[in-house]
């Protein structure tokens, strides 16, 4: 018998790789000129980004598997987050914020801030410079007038836009000269940086002339953009082809190209990905179930990517069950969130209580960390006067602690998590019943407008690295009542509101981080919510891919494929 | 004739409208809605939402709203997706194609297969083969096409490593006739093995019936060659009911295959329609559903004109 060709020749890789590692190491080694230099050098090479230049291949292509068909084009028409990775590619904005939460300037040369005179007026005033000789794809140069142009486009009240967020508060956007804008706000708004680095900068010369922005070829068919990457072809339904654009800014990328594969369903993605015929899955990534199997796969490496996105229990405050912080202890205590993590979702995730990544600047690390215990629960409900009655559920005042509770119908980990938080709550004389409904149900009106009692959700409460979260939880921002807002609970708490609006007027970071901290803190104790998990999400890579860096700041990993490449 | 053509097509107009306003009314009226998508999406607001379902003429009346897309339907205006407002007619007729490769090699597979084992299992009846088949077809017939799809995977990708795990050719490289025909395979004989069963057991049924006929016995009694008695005299007279299926058929090879075109990543119509109910896009799902009535009462036509050019016993009036 001889052996399998194939497994022979994938050993070889292996080791060959392998070697490869240890020799590229030792040259480092080597230049660094001993122990003592290699020791510090240490946290750099973990990062990979020190030896990034000699290590990448030129040429190549990488092919990313998305369980969402990119569509949108246009980064400012409404679009969902897998269009958003595209956007990555193909446009820049003013400047990006890196892994660690750090802002890197793109199209503007710098970063605004007090120091460098850029923020001026206590935050009223920014002033950006922009970088030169930028071209668009079709060899336009890039000018202060593109800026205004996608600012004054957002705005425009005929233009379907995706989030007007960061430019609704902007009261003048002036251009100083070809590259110079001056930005004016009408209140101080310190979430700006973050919104604005959000904001792709589109073509005022492809956009100005066309007779309707909202429906022109290029949101779909034909984007232009600044980006490390042009827009190649399209097959609907099907894949997306990006070529390298070799006049980039920042440099030529690395690869020649990045092909976003669409593909439908997730056991379907994970086989693909296993026989090689993706090389990155994208976004969702690994399904929890396969996390076994995929870490054991040769020739690829699993990702462990912490996500801004937490699993809550929403309870609706205006229902009459949630009113008393009792009840919310209490059904926190009887919560076994060490079961829901590990028994049904392989540990993967981490349990949390608040509502940022442990990834944030702001994270307060420091918050009490529930404990499963539930004779205290059912102290806590006797001791504040809720009685079980005679069909074993618990009453008080005429009102049952009864409700129901709604997630996306067929999401089988929720399904099961809502089983276990059941059976803990009925153990106390709770008596949760599940309700679920097809996403298109249950995040429409019945979420937007409050009308569920209690929901298993996960929310990014924040908008990329910045701690604000206004929207989700001030009091002014009930949907329900005032239809603005995102705070669906209906929760209102003044001394919540009072460090959210502080914390949104403070431009200086380092005097802002004590309001965060606090805010953290006062809602971990009320408990508005209960926060379960944050989400890891699971992604496999091909091992020879270099410069993949997750980013919890961003909504996709895509957001430097400018850097990825294979190993040369 | 002519008349009865143009009752016909009136009939068909009939239809026609009452499938618009009856699937209208349905994708309206169930809850939820496009804007559903953006909900979870922390970059936007409420009022960004609210706006967004004013924009596309949501918060108006439903009546309103159909009248408004008929309308748009009358000049040749099928309106525009919600989710990336592109035209419905470009988004349909992209995915054309590739439903068609697929369903017309399924197709043409499961006829020959169909017809050959149908034959075969009528002359024979109540034989090993024929109890071999009726077997087969029951079970093909009863084992859903997401499973069989996952296995023909499993075994022929992951095990094997001989075809492709899905897709329509290899990522990333040019066009080949041979990756095409490659990837072409579990899937086309996915969605084959259902229809050969189908078209096998109707073929047998159909022959059976007319094996027993005099003109067979005729046939046989003046000396002619049994395999021409088969193919000439029965088969013919056979193949007449089914046109029938030929015609119910006709609406699939346009309207695709839902599971089997997600389980191998086929981008064709089934897929859209799939995804165009998740994201409610209510223009493309009422262009896919006004598409697909259209081949229904289209194929239901042909195959009473057909009946008639081939059988002189049928007359329409």
């Amino acid at each position: 018998m001889t052996r399998n060709p194939k497994d022979v020749s994938r050993r070889q890789d292996r080791s060959e790789s392998a070697r490869a590692v240890i020799l590229s190491r030792r040259a480092v080694l080597g230049l660094a000129g001993g122990a003592g230099a290699a020791l510090m050098l240490g946290p750099l090479l973990d990062r990979g980004v020190v030896l990034a230049a000699d290590n990448v291949k030129k040429g190549g292509q990488i092919v990313v598997a998305l369980s969402q068909e990119p569509t949108v084009f246009n980064p400012v028409r409404p679009h969902i987050e897998v269009d958003h990775g595209v956007h990555f590619g193909l446009f820049d904005s003013l400047w990006r914020v890196d892994e660690r939460a750090q802002f890197i300037p793109d199209l503007a040369t710098e970063v605004p801030s007090a120091r460098n005179g850029g923020i001026q007026k206590g935050g009223l005033e920014y002033t950006i410079k922009l970088r030169r000789g930028v071209k668009w794809h079709d060899g336009q140069p890039f000018t202060a007038k593109d800026v205004k142009f996608t600012h004054d486009l957002i705005l425009n009240p005929k233009f379907g836009a995706y989030t007007k967020i960061g430019h609704d508060v902007v009261s003048s956007v002036e251009i100083l000269d070809e590259h110079t804008v001056r930005v004016r706000l009408r209140e101080s708004f310190a979430p700006f940086l973050t919104s604005w680095g959000d904001t792709y900068i589109v073509p005022a010369h492809i956009l100005e002339g066309v007779a309707d922005p909202n429906t022109a070829e290029f949101n779909t068919k034909s984007p232009v953009g600044t980006g490390p990457f042009k827009f190649a072809s399209r097959v609907a339904g099907d894949h997306l082809v990006l070529r390298a654009n070799e006049s980039y800014h920042g440099g030529s990328p690395p690869l020649e190209r990045v092909i976003f594969k669409y593909i439908p369903d997730l056991t379907v993605l994970y086989t693909q990905f296993k026989t090689g015929a993706v090389d990155v899955t994208g976004l969702q990534g690994i399904s929890a179930e396969f996390y076994g199997e995929a870490k054991g796969l040769p020739g690829v490496t699993v990702h462990q990517h912490a996500t801004p996105s937490v699993e809550y229990i929403y309870f609706n405050h205006g229902k009459p069950q949630f009113k008393e912080i009792a009840v919310r202890q209490a059904l926190y205590a009887a919560l076994d969130k060490r079961a829901i993590i590990d028994q049904i979702y392989y540990g993967i995730h981490k349990p949390v209580e608040g509502y940022l990544p442990a990834t944030s600047w702001a994270y307060n690390a420091d918050l009490p960390k529930q404990e499963y215990n539930p004779e205290k629960a059912k102290q806590i409900l006797e001791e504040s006067g809720w009685k079980v009655g005679a069909d074993g559920i618990r009453a008080k005042g005429g009102v049952r602690l009864a409700f129901t509770n709604s997630t996306t119908a067929g999401n089988k980990l929720r399904e099961q998590t809502q089983a276990l938080v059941q059976q803990n709550w009925r153990a106390i004389g709770v008596d949760m019943q599940i309700n679920n409904m097809p996403a298109a149900v249950v995040w429409g009106e019945y979420y937007v407008k409050s009308k569920y009692d209690s929901l298993l959700v996960g929310i990014q409460a924040t908008i990329g690295d910045d701690p604000d979260c206004l929207n989700r939880i001030h009091s002014k921002y009930i949907p329900a009542e005032t239809g603005s807002g995102r705070n669906v609970m209906q929760y209102k708490n003044p001394q919540v509101d009072k460090l959210l609006e502080d914390g949104v007027r403070e431009v200086d970071r380092a005097k802002r981080r004590p309001l965060y901290l606090k805010l953290q803190e006062v809602i971990r104790a009320d408990l508005p919510y209960l926060p379960l998990f944050s989400y890891v999400r699971l992604e496999g890579v091909k091992q020879g891919i270099v410069n993949y860096k997750p980013n919890s700041n961003t909504l996709t990993n895509s957001w430097n494929m400018a850097e990825w490449g294979w190993k040369a | 004739m002519h008349r009865y053509l143009l009752r016909r097509i009136f009939q068909a107009l009939v239809v026609l409208v009452l499938v618009s306003l009856v699937g209208f009314a349905v994708l309206h009226l169930a809850p939820g809605g496009p804007a559903a998508i953006y909900a979870m999406t922390p970059t936007m607001s409420a009022e960004d939402l609210d706006r967004l379902t004013r924009e596309l003429g949501l918060d108006r009346p439903v009546p309103e709203q159909y009248v408004r897309w008929v309308g748009g339907v009358l000049t040749g205006n099928w309106g525009r997706s919600y989710r990336d407002g592109r035209l419905v007619r470009e988004i349909v007729v992209d995915r054309i194609p590739a439903t068609m490769v697929l369903m017309v090699s399924a197709f043409s597979v499961a006829l020959a297969l169909g017809l050959f084992t149908g034959i075969v299992s009528a002359v024979r009846q109540y034989s090993l083969f024929d109890h071999l088949l009726t077997f087969g077809s029951m079970v093909a017939l009863s084992i859903p096409t997401f499973w069989l799809g996952l296995m023909a995977i499993y075994v022929f990708a992951v095990l094997l490593g001989v075809l492709p795990p899905g897709n329509m050719g290899t990522i990333g490289a040019d066009f080949s006739l041979a990756d095409r025909l490659r990837h072409l395979l579990l899937p086309a004989a996915t969605l084959g093995v259902v229809m050969v069963a189908t078209w096998s057991r109707y073929t047998r049924a159909s022959m059976l019936e007319v094996i027993q006929e005099d003109y067979i016995r005729t046939a046989r009694a003046k000396g002619v060659a049994a395999g021409a008695v088969i193919l000439k005299h029965a088969l013919k007279n056979a193949l007449i009911p089914l046109i029938t299926l030929a015609g119910l058929q006709l609406p699939l090879v346009f309207s695709g295959a839902l599971v089997t075109e997600t389980v191998f990543t086929w981008p064709g119509m089934g897929r859209l329609f799939v995804d165009s109910i998740g994201y409610r896009d209510y223009p493309v799902l009422m262009g896919l559903l006004m598409l697909t009535a259209l081949l229904v009462v289209v194929g239901n036509l042909l195959t009473d004109l057909i009946y008639a050019a081939v059988d002189p016993r049928v007359r329409l009036a």
